[in-house]
């Protein structure tokens, strides 16, 4: 044993591969792995999709596998509460680690709606023991309202819907999704809802969730009001860094990293939604909160960690997915403004593909069922593409399906 | 080595398709397709990471 120790705080995909990293890597000390929730590191994508119509979720790993054959120390039901860099030392309550290497992936928490603390029904979905709330309740019927017209919430309606249960989306902005995907596919992707059977009101706010105990109704701002057992809540996340406050870390919306995952603090990194560091492939500092980037990030960030001399930058074009009733939206890139253009298929149909640009930079990539295109243009802006070889190859391929 | 898809675990989200263009492929269906049953060495690299980089972990490699 080299006696050297790795302390990973946050026990969910990007803490896990952190861990695993580390083991694949040769590295013989002692590794904890600390986590908030009480339960093993498990998947999170399936709790708002798979999970709600049925499926079962299957931890990662087993605490044998965990513990034996990784040898990680498991702390779990322990938030960590504070980090003191120049000690070196991560509190838990009343436990203290000591590390030559740490890997902050502490990930981010649910905004909760303000107001609705005391009332039962009322739920967001980040957690195992969230999807278990919404699922049940879905079980028995709930009429239901989801605020927010983002991926989760669309996601929770999708499953309402598969069980024939009636939804409604609120959704404060007036187009859906404006921030993951931009104006004009945002109303396109929202378009599913209706098509769907699914209420989406858009540009109205919440004004009160009311109810005797448990929830009842969700009062509008423009006055109307939705009758509602269940209210899930998928208004985003903020990054899980309250803990670190004190510990002379640059935090800015997430843990500010260079292109190495590195804080700045010695042996410090940071990974998965948590870390805000600068991506090579893009220029410029992002937070992600995707599965790929938590995978990816986590490894990379042991392993820079245990061997800061060697330190790797970590470069990626983003990518997340999410399945809304029988459909599957997919995005690569970053969601670019300049201009979005459709190359593919019909944005007012079931199955198309969006270009972004940024410069003459093709930047991002939208599909509708497009499952075989898009990561082709993944590769293409990994590539550093021009905008015109994106559109010449859109071309290519339409013109090579319409001769096939 | 060959490369083992189980089919029950896959979804067709492509990841691997981005780190092994050469050995995967999503077809429109969303199915995913095998570009070729035994890896080159060249590309031996790229599928151990799109086997680490699967999301539903449907994919392993067989001597």
């Amino acid at each position: 044993m080299s006696g050297r120790r790795l302390v990973v705080v946050g026990a969910s995909l990007a803490g896990l591969r952190a861990v695993e990293a580390a083991r694949k890597s040769g590295f013989d000390g002692s590794v904890v792995l600390i986590g908030a929730e009480p339960h093993l590191p498990y998947d999170r994508p399936p709790l708002s999709k798979a999970f709600l119509d049925g499926a079962g979720l299957p931890a990662f790993r087993t605490e044998e596998v965990l513990r034996d054959e990784l040898g990680v120390r498991l702390v779990l039901g322990a938030p960590a509460t504070a980090l003191d860099t120049a000690a070196r030392v991560v509190t838990a309550g009343e436990r203290e680690f000591g590390y030559d290497a740490l890997v902050i992936a502490t990930g981010a928490a649910a905004r909760t709606l303000p107001g609705t603390g005391g009332l039962t029904g009322v739920h967001t979905l980040r957690t195992r023991d969230d999807a278990l709330a919404v699922r049940s309740a879905l079980d028995d019927g709930a009429r239901t309202v989801v605020v927010g017209a983002g991926f989760i919430g669309s996601e929770v309606a999708s499953a309402a819907r598969k069980r024939g249960l009636d939804v409604t989306i609120v959704e404060a902005l007036p187009t859906p999704l404006v921030r993951a995907v931009g104006e004009t596919m945002g109303r396109a992707c929202g378009a599913l809802h209706a098509r769907n059977g699914t209420d989406l009101r858009c540009g109205t706010g919440v004004a009160a969730v009311e109810g005797d105990g448990r929830v009842e109704r969700v009062r509008l701002t423009d006055g109307t009001v939705l009758p509602a057992d269940l209210v899930v809540a998928g208004i985003g996340a903020v990054p899980a860094t309250g803990w670190l406050a004190g510990a002379g870390l640059s935090l800015d919306d997430g843990v500010v990293c260079d292109e190495t995952l590195f804080t700045g603090a010695p042996g410090v990194y940071a990974a998965g939604d948590v870390a805000r560091w600068h991506n090579p492939a893009f220029g410029r500092h992002m937070r992600l909160e995707h599965w790929t980037s938590a995978a990816e990030q986590g490894a990379t960030a042991a392993r820079n960690a245990l061997d800061p001399a060697n330190a790797k930058p970590y470069s990626t074009v983003p990518y997340f997915w999410s399945d809304w009733y029988d459909s599957r939206i997919q995005f690569v890139g970053v969601p670019a403004t300049e201009e979005v253009r459709v190359v593919d298929g019909d944005p007012g149909g079931d199955r198309f593909v969006a270009l972004y640009r940024e410069g003459d930079r093709l930047a991002g990539a939208l599909t509708l069922n497009g499952q075989t295109q898009i990561m082709k243009y993944r590769a293409l802006i990994m590539r550093g593409a021009s905008w015109a070889d994106g559109l010449e190859f859109a071309d290519r391929r339409r013109s090579a399906l319409e001769t096939a | 080595m060959k490369i083992i898809v189980d089919r029950s675990a896959c979804t067709g989200l492509g990841i691997c398709e981005s780190l092994a263009p050469n050995c995967f492929e999503v077809d429109d269906a969303g199915d995913l397709i095998l570009l070729t049953e035994t890896v080159s060495d060249e590309d031996l690299d790229g599928v151990r990471q799109a086997i680490e980089g699967c999301p539903t972990e449907a994919l392993r490699l067989e001597p």
